[in-house]
């Protein structure tokens, strides 16, 4: 431990001199306070630090002591469900020992070091075991089951392993290794700037469902994707994460509110333990790990929240398991970059952003994928997990231009670009079909050709041609009038309206609506195409489009997305009614 | 021990440096003593180990580099609070003015609050009737939010403001428990003095605390207003638990301050020359708003600001939209009309309306008019541009009756006096006079059941 003496205090950077040995991002407490802070850069005897709490009232001549560790999380059963702040202290607890306000040098484990969990092994003594491979097995909440795993950077013969009930501190297991006897708890400490390892990376393959039928259908996104939604205030950005949080069908969802709005935090807070996984029907709480930095918090501290907000993601990726998590806002994040670097007298680059903005993005986002785990199951065989990361970006004044959304655009596979315009009208999610793109359509229509549902690949081609023809055809009626338009393209035209109305748009605050299985989207696409066939032939069969317009089917159709999961039969009879209406020849009304 | 300096060596715009000084805290108050006698305020900027930066509330005007006194308080900007600041009128920085009595204080606050922890927030769902359909119908305000009015000069931001002040009230609530904090951050007299007048009008004057820094006040005392605002707002609400409003205006004056300041400090400025740190400083300031789990008070925040050149994607209304929960923005065209208030619903927004409105708070059917009113309005507004460029017989039937329905929507719901206090109800209830006038199978974000509840008879 070195200690060294505040010679500088500028708002969240605090300039020491005095500390000897120490490294890059070791972290140091600050002050007679002991404020946590990372050293972010050194010059000669001074030392730059950014501090992750308020700095008012520290002053120059205050000591600062070195922790000699970089800034790390702690990994254990008791993460999930769990509430933490960008450094991960958990906010519950602080809020129990500090009340409503958060005081400062406040220092709390982010996992509860008393409580006791069963831990059941699942490898015998004798075996050789290394980095990675799963000792036991924690039951931590109803939905995970916590892998115990060997950490990184041992392997030897296991000598002892426990079986009962433990804290996350006690040993479960001793190995033999090449330095002599090494005791494993159940907790492992990892540094948050630093990728955990795994064997090898494989490309995605397989859809993320996230019930969510603009994503689905048009933009989907696989496990181990990445993707981005940039969008102006307003457009829905943060309903858009909810709603992938709460539905998307991954084993463990890590939610990081970076730099956002206090209230949104409080929100998942309160709904999250009501609503219920729709497959094994629990709390979604119980897959859910929380990070929040709001606004009014630290902003230092808001830098830190994304790296572990995706530790924490690496961690349960190395268990085997599909990770989803969601960053909300990266742009708070860029932004916090931007100040430190500011405050550093940094060279800046585009719009005051440092020059290495591109490199941290992309970084962080090459974080995600999927991979083969490191270290085996108890029966030798070697398993795959996935990471998804999901960033919103908030450009400044809905300029998709600036460097934040250009550099991430850069990097991930699917953009979903959220358009005001639409957001005025009341259509959400407001994601815009013309502009947003998903690069893994390829390899999920191979999926889904294996699945079965080829079909729905064709479909969705067909969704985007008309989606694309009516943007066309629209352009025509804003200048010269919807009737000099033939009665083909009228009829496309309101086919591409039903697509939005009935089908794109969907109600987050619905029962029903707010989640859609892929099942019920294919039969939904089916519906509508089935639909614009039958009114196609029966136009050409001379029925008026006047009357096609005002077949009552249609109002069946447009109550479609209220159809509960467990009663898709009902879209049967309502094809028959298609069929019906068209085949009376004349008497369509 | 009080420590005093006389070592400015510079002064640059409000900034002054100190050198030789010992032992300076970052972000401590400091008073600046002229020769001759005059006292003013300063904070220290950047603390270093014989030297401070020191910002000066009063700006640097007529300041002399040898004979200034520097004096270090060894503490940070705190204000005097206590149930008797209700109904008191305060300058700028929360003295109090004239030959009114010092407040003794209950307890003396620092300015700048501290972050509520997230998990301590009750999430905010009490539905706040302010009388005005189109904020009550289509962007309900609930308590503890932090609402925005996005204006323009010329435009009745000011008007609007105070008829909220004046109005707002909880469904079955009695008022009793309700304050106003009013933060003026270089406003003209008129524009406060207006104010004055229409809560002493509504003999709500004793229950209001009034912050004015007008427009010939310091500039930089500005960044010092809403934080007193808002720290005298969370004495009142979480500490005597009251429901507190607090109006602050014109944020666009406080951003300004923001600015001065930092070009004097020579940073690396972000957009438009604003501030990098803009959105995080802002965000300390509307954060603040809330409720607070087992604490009976609330604070709800409506700031006003001004947009340059009605542009909504200007750094001081866009990092508000970020940070705020919605939005009312009022529109120029609108104003021309003669509709009052001129709230542009379409790009308008309240997000936390989802959880203050429905059965047991309104009405079941709110959410779904209010769903259908918007999307009738917007392809109405759409089908009225069309009109415009290719005339009415361009348009389809439905069309034609959406053009139509838009402009009754605006003469009809949005438009009301200044002193029209319209219920939720009858709010409601216009709204379906309205969708009267549309074929019932457009209806479409309606439930049937309220349809055939709701929907007056003589339409279908």
């Amino acid at each position: 431990m070195t200690n060294g003496e505040i010679i500088r205090v500028a708002g969240p950077l605090v300039v020491a001199r005095g500390m000897q040995g120490i490294k890059m991002y070791d972290v140091v407490l600050v002050g007679h306070e002991r404020l946590v802070g990372e050293i972010v850069e050194v010059r000669g005897d001074r030392v730059f630090i950014q501090v992750y709490e308020e700095t008012t009232g520290l002053g120059p001549g205050e000591p600062v002591e070195s922790t000699g560790m970089p800034l790390s999380v702690e990994l254990a059963p008791g993460l999930v469900g769990g509430f933490y702040d960008g450094i991960q202290r958990p906010l519950n607890r602080l809020y129990d020992a500090s009340g409503d306000r958060i005081s400062r040098g406040i220092s709390l484990r982010a996992v509860d070091v008393d409580r006791k969990w069963d831990f059941t092994p699942l490898v015998e003594v004798g075996r050789q075991v290394s980095a990675g491979d799963i000792l036991g097995v924690v039951e931590e909440t109803a939905l995970v089951k916590h892998r115990i795993m060997v950490p990184p950077g041992i392997s030897g013969k296991l000598l002892r392993i426990e079986q009962g009930s433990f804290t996350v501190e006690e040993t479960i297991a001793e190995v033999e290794t090449a330095d002599g006897i090494k005791q494993l708890s159940m907790l492992q400490k990892w540094p948050v700037r630093k990728i955990r390892p795994y064997r090898e990376k494989l490309n995605p393959q397989i859809p993320l469902v996230t019930g969510q039928r603009v994503i689905d259908t048009l933009f989907p996104v696989t496990k181990g994707g990445m993707a981005c939604i940039p969008g102006p205030f307003g457009s829905g950005k943060t309903v858009v994460q909810h709603q992938l949080a709460k539905w998307a069908d991954a084993d463990i969802i890590v939610y990081i509110g970076c730099g956002e709005r206090g209230n949104e935090m409080t929100d998942v807070l309160l709904s999250f333990p009501e609503l219920k996984d729709p497959k094994s029907g629990l709390p979604l709480m119980e897959r859910t790990i929380l990070i929040a930095n709001t606004s009014d918090m630290p902003v230092a501290a808001r830098e830190a929240s994304v790296y572990t907000g995706i530790t924490i993601a690496e961690y349960f990726r190395d268990m085997g398991y599909d990770v989803a998590l969601m960053a909300d806002s990266t742009s708070r994040w860029a932004e916090a970059l931007r100040e430190m670097s500011g405050r550093l007298e940094e060279m800046p680059g585009e719009e005051g952003y440092p020059a290495y903005l591109g490199s941290r993005i992309a970084e962080f986002y090459e974080r995600a994928g999927r991979v083969v785990c490191l270290g085996t199951n108890p029966d030798g065989s070697a398993r795959e997990g996935t990471i998804t990361a999901i960033g919103a970006v908030s450009p400044p004044g809905g300029d998709l231009s600036e460097p934040v959304t250009q550099n991430t655009l850069r990097v991930v596979k699917v953009f979903w670009g959220l358009d005001a315009n639409l957001a005025y009208r009341r259509h959400f999610p407001a994601i815009n079909w013309l502009q947003s793109y998903s690069l893994y359509l390829g390899v999920i229509d191979e999926y889904l050709q294996e699945q079965g549902m080829g079909e729905f690949s064709q479909h969705r081609r067909e969704v985007m041609a008309l989606l694309q023809a009516e943007s066309e055809l629209q352009e025509i009626v804003q200048l010269v009038g919807v009737d000099a338009l033939s009665t083909r393209d009228r009829l496309k035209l309101e086919v591409a309206r039903l697509i939005r109305e009935d089908f794109l748009h969907q109600n987050a605050f619905d029962e029903v609506d707010t989640y859609t299985s892929l099942t019920k989207q294919a039969l939904m696409i089916k519906m509508i195409l089935l639909f614009y066939r039958e009114a196609q032939t029966a136009l050409e069969n001379g029925v008026k489009l006047e009357e096609i317009l005002g077949a009552k089917v249609l109002e069946r159709m447009a109550r479609a997305k209220f159809i509960p999961e467990t009663n898709l039969d009902a879209f049967a009879q309502i094809e028959a009614e298609i069929v019906q209406t068209f085949a009376g020849g004349e008497e369509v009304a | 021990m009080r420590r005093e300096y006389k070592t400015i060596t510079e002064v640059a715009g409000p900034l002054l440096l100190v050198e030789k000084v010992k032992g300076v805290k970052y972000g401590e108050v400091v008073t600046v003593e002229m020769p001759s006698g005059e006292l003013r305020h300063a904070k220290v900027l950047d603390a270093q180990s014989d030297r401070a930066l020191l910002q000066v509330f009063e700006g640097s005007w007529g300041l002399d580099v040898r004979g200034t006194k520097i004096s270090f308080q060894e503490k940070a900007q705190t204000l005097d609070v206590s149930r008797d600041i209700l109904g008191g009128v305060f300058n700028g920085v929360g003295e109090v003015m004239g030959d009114a009595p010092r407040i003794i204080p209950d307890q003396k606050l620092d300015i700048n609050g501290r972050p509520i922890n997230p998990y301590a927030r009750d999430y905010p769902s009490e539905f706040i009737q302010t009388g005005i359909s189109a904020i009550d119908g289509l962007n309900a305000l609930v308590r503890g939010q932090k609402l925005p009015i996005f204006s323009g000069s010329g435009l009745p931001h000011a008007e609007l403001a105070a008829q909220i002040a004046r109005q707002a009230r909880v469904l079955g609530d009695e008022a009793a428990n309700f304050a106003v904090v009013f933060g003026a951050m270089g406003i003209t007299f008129e524009e406060a003095n207006y104010f004055i007048t229409s809560f002493e009008k509504a003999g709500a004057l004793e229950r209001t605390v009034l912050y004015l820094n007008l427009a010939n006040d310091p500039v930089i005392e500005r960044i010092s207003t809403p934080r007193v605002a808002l720290t005298a707002a969370e004495y009142l609400a979480f500490h005597l638990g009251m429901h507190v409003l607090v109006i602050l205006t014109d944020m666009t004056n406080y951003c300004e301050a923001l600015r001065e300041v930092s070009a004097a400090r020579r940073e690396i400025p972000g957009r438009r020359g604003y501030p990098g740190y803009m959105y995080t400083d802002l965000a300390s300031i509307y954060e603040r708003a809330g409720r607070i789990k087992g604490k009976p008070g609330s604070i709800t925040l409506i700031p006003i600001l001004t947009m340059p050149e009605d542009d909504k994607t200007h750094p001081i209304p866009d990092l508000t939209g970020y940070i705020t929960e919605g939005q009312v923005i009022l529109g120029r065209a609108l104003h021309h009309k003669g509709i009052y208030p001129p709230i542009d619903v379409l790009p308008s927004l309240s997000r936390l309306k989802d959880k203050g409105i429905g059965e047991g708070k309104t009405r079941e059917d709110h959410a779904d008019t209010m769903n259908q009113l918007y999307a009738a309005y917007a392809r109405g507004k759409e089908a009225a541009e069309l009109a415009g460029i290719l005339g009415e017989s361009a348009l389809s039937e439905t069309d034609r009756i959406m053009a139509k329905f838009a402009q009754e929507f605006e003469a009809r719901y949005i438009h009301q006096g200044v002193d029209c206090n319209r219920s939720i109800e009858e709010t409601l209830n216009i709204g379906w006079e309205l969708l009267a006038l549309l074929p019932r199978e457009e209806l479409k974000r309606v439930h049937d059941e309220y349809i055939d509840k709701y929907l007056p008879a003589s339409a279908s």
